[in-house]
């Protein structure tokens, strides 16, 4: 128990090399993950734009955290697709008849999660500021930043991994992305809610990526946080515990 | 813990229910050090379900089961210390190059000069010229060499193969066998099961026929023919193909 214990990080290294490779061998994955958030930018900046009374001047601006958090939702569903492949393919359980510390081979599959969508994010930022997105924050709003967006990306993950591990299709293994990646049209991401009917208003107030978009706004913009980074944080953590626990229990079961 | 067991394998009185599903009721078997051991059963059988067990990948819900002189319930962190399982299909990283798959498999037995070892298995199976393309673009025949390769990393001492040819062409048929009977050769228990007589007549030391979750019959081949009655009355004397035990055996069971 002891030695499989202390090979933790050693094995959860070769896992992240692992699906590393997976990633720099397939980088049609990271073009897939940003090329979609990236066109809506397109489109959401010089199409419909113009007439979007988003209370701001630079719509960019405006606009960047949603798209960041689309981004990541479409991200993670390459998370749910390798874990299922590895399930399929019998390669769980080749790792799992070792001597190695089980919970590594997850956890080598979140931390992979976390450093493609990293990089995705960073392509988006850097076509964002081509089309004109400037911010006046500092290191430490960055940091914050930053934080919130890995926080959300492990929520995500997690929720990924539940998707991935009980799927029995491909197909269904990815299928739970879209509702997410729409998630961010029913929030403040695109336009204020002020507009929206009041039962729409209600649950776009109401849900996690408003308070998540308004939080990295105004950190981006050098606003007063207020309290949106505290609800933000709570949705991040709260998500990521109780998807924690059914993905643990998915693994468990199918293992 | 560890007690004097000349026995690799001990399983007593093994059970195992997926919800309503009763698949194995009460296995008993022995696997002796360094023999090649083969579970006979037709699909649906449930040896799949034993080998997940014997591999620490299910847990019982009754019965014994000792591997390598270890609980599988208690233990199995020891027993995975001297077990490698291949399973019915060859779980190797398609993306990843053949000599990458072995070097990360050496590493995550935390062997010392990953490299080297994944040097020696691609020379040993035949796959230096394939080392450094992907395993996506390998033969089922390449593949199977590299999974059973990726088995052998760390010389476990106790190997299982779950229908290891299951899917393969003849010749590479043929190789599998090659490579069982070299391993069984050097020591290693080998534990597989098939659907295929001939393969466990060609390989097994000891083969037991699981049927509906239970070992009707078990012994060496020779053993196995005894329990058959042999041919009377005919011009060329003809031996029961193991086939033809197998299929009186499960005939008679059922008839009863």
């Amino acid at each position: 128990m002891e030695t499989v214990k202390k090979h933790f990080f050693s094995d959860m290294g070769v896992m992240l090399g692992r699906s590393m490779r997976h990633i720099f061998r397939s980088m049609d994955t990271i073009v897939t993950v940003c090329i979609t958030p990236i066109a809506m930018m397109l489109l959401f900046v010089y199409v419909f734009g113009g007439a979007i009374q988003a209370g701001t001047d630079n719509y960019v601006n405006y606009l960047l955290p949603g798209i960041l958090l689309i981004a990541i939702a479409s991200g993670i569903a390459y998370t749910a697709y390798r874990l299922f492949l590895d399930k399929q393919r019998g390669i769980i359980e080749r790792f799992h008849s070792m001597p190695i510390a089980r919970s590594a081979v997850l956890w080598g599959h979140v931390l992979t999660s976390v450093v493609s969508n990293a990089i995705s994010l960073v392509v988006i930022i850097l076509v964002a500021l081509v089309m004109g997105f400037r911010s006046s924050a500092g290191v430490l709003p960055w940091l914050a930043v930053a934080g919130i967006l890995v926080l959300f990306t492990l929520a995500l993950t997690w929720v990924a991994a539940i998707a991935g591990l009980s799927a029995k299709s491909v197909e269904g293994a990815s299928a739970f992305s879209y509702p997410l990646i729409f998630l961010p049209f029913i929030s403040s991401a695109f336009v204020p809610t002020d507009s929206m009917p009041r039962v729409v208003r209600a649950f776009a107030d109401n849900q996690p990526v408003t308070s998540i978009v308004e939080a990295i706004r105004a950190l981006l913009s050098g606003q007063p946080v207020g309290n949106e980074i505290w609800i933000a944080l709570a949705w991040c953590v709260g998500i990521t515990l109780v998807a924690y626990i059914f993905a643990m229990r998915a693994y468990k079961k199918r293992v | 813990m560890q007690t004097a067991q000349p026995k690799s394998i001990q399983v007593k009185g093994l059970q195992k229910t997926y919800k309503q599903l009763h698949v194995l009721k009460g296995v008993d078997f022995e696997v002796e050090k360094g023999s090649i051991f083969a579970l006979l059963g037709s699909n649906g059988a449930g040896k799949t379900t034993t080998v997940k067990i014997l591999t620490t990948l299910l847990k019982p819900d009754g019965g014994t089961v000792t591997v390598g002189g270890f609980d599988v319930a208690s233990k199995p962190d020891h027993v995975r210390q001297s077990i490698s399982l291949t399973g019915q299909f060859a779980a190797v990283d398609e993306i990843l190059t053949g000599r990458e798959n072995l070097i990360m498999l050496a590493k995550l037995r935390h062997l010392q000069n990953p490299r080297q070892i994944a040097d020696d298995m691609l020379k040993r199976f035949g796959l230096t010229d394939a080392a450094d393309r992907r395993a996506s673009t390998y033969s089922g025949g390449m593949r199977r060499r590299l999974d059973i390769a990726l088995s052998l990393v760390g010389q476990p001492q106790i190997v299982f193969l779950d229908e290891p040819t299951t899917g393969l062409d003849p010749e590479a048929r043929i190789e599998v066998w090659k490579i069982v009977k070299e391993l069984a050769g050097s020591g290693t228990t080998v534990f597989l099961t098939t659907q295929y007589l001939e393969e466990a007549e060609q390989l097994a030391d000891r083969i037991a026929i699981l049927h509906e979750g239970r070992i009707i019959a078990s012994g060496t081949l020779s053993e196995l023919k005894k329990l058959f009655p042999s041919a009377k009355v005919e011009y060329v004397e003809k031996q029961p193909t193991l086939e033809e035990i197998f299929l009186a055996i499960i005939g008679k069971k059922e008839a009863m």
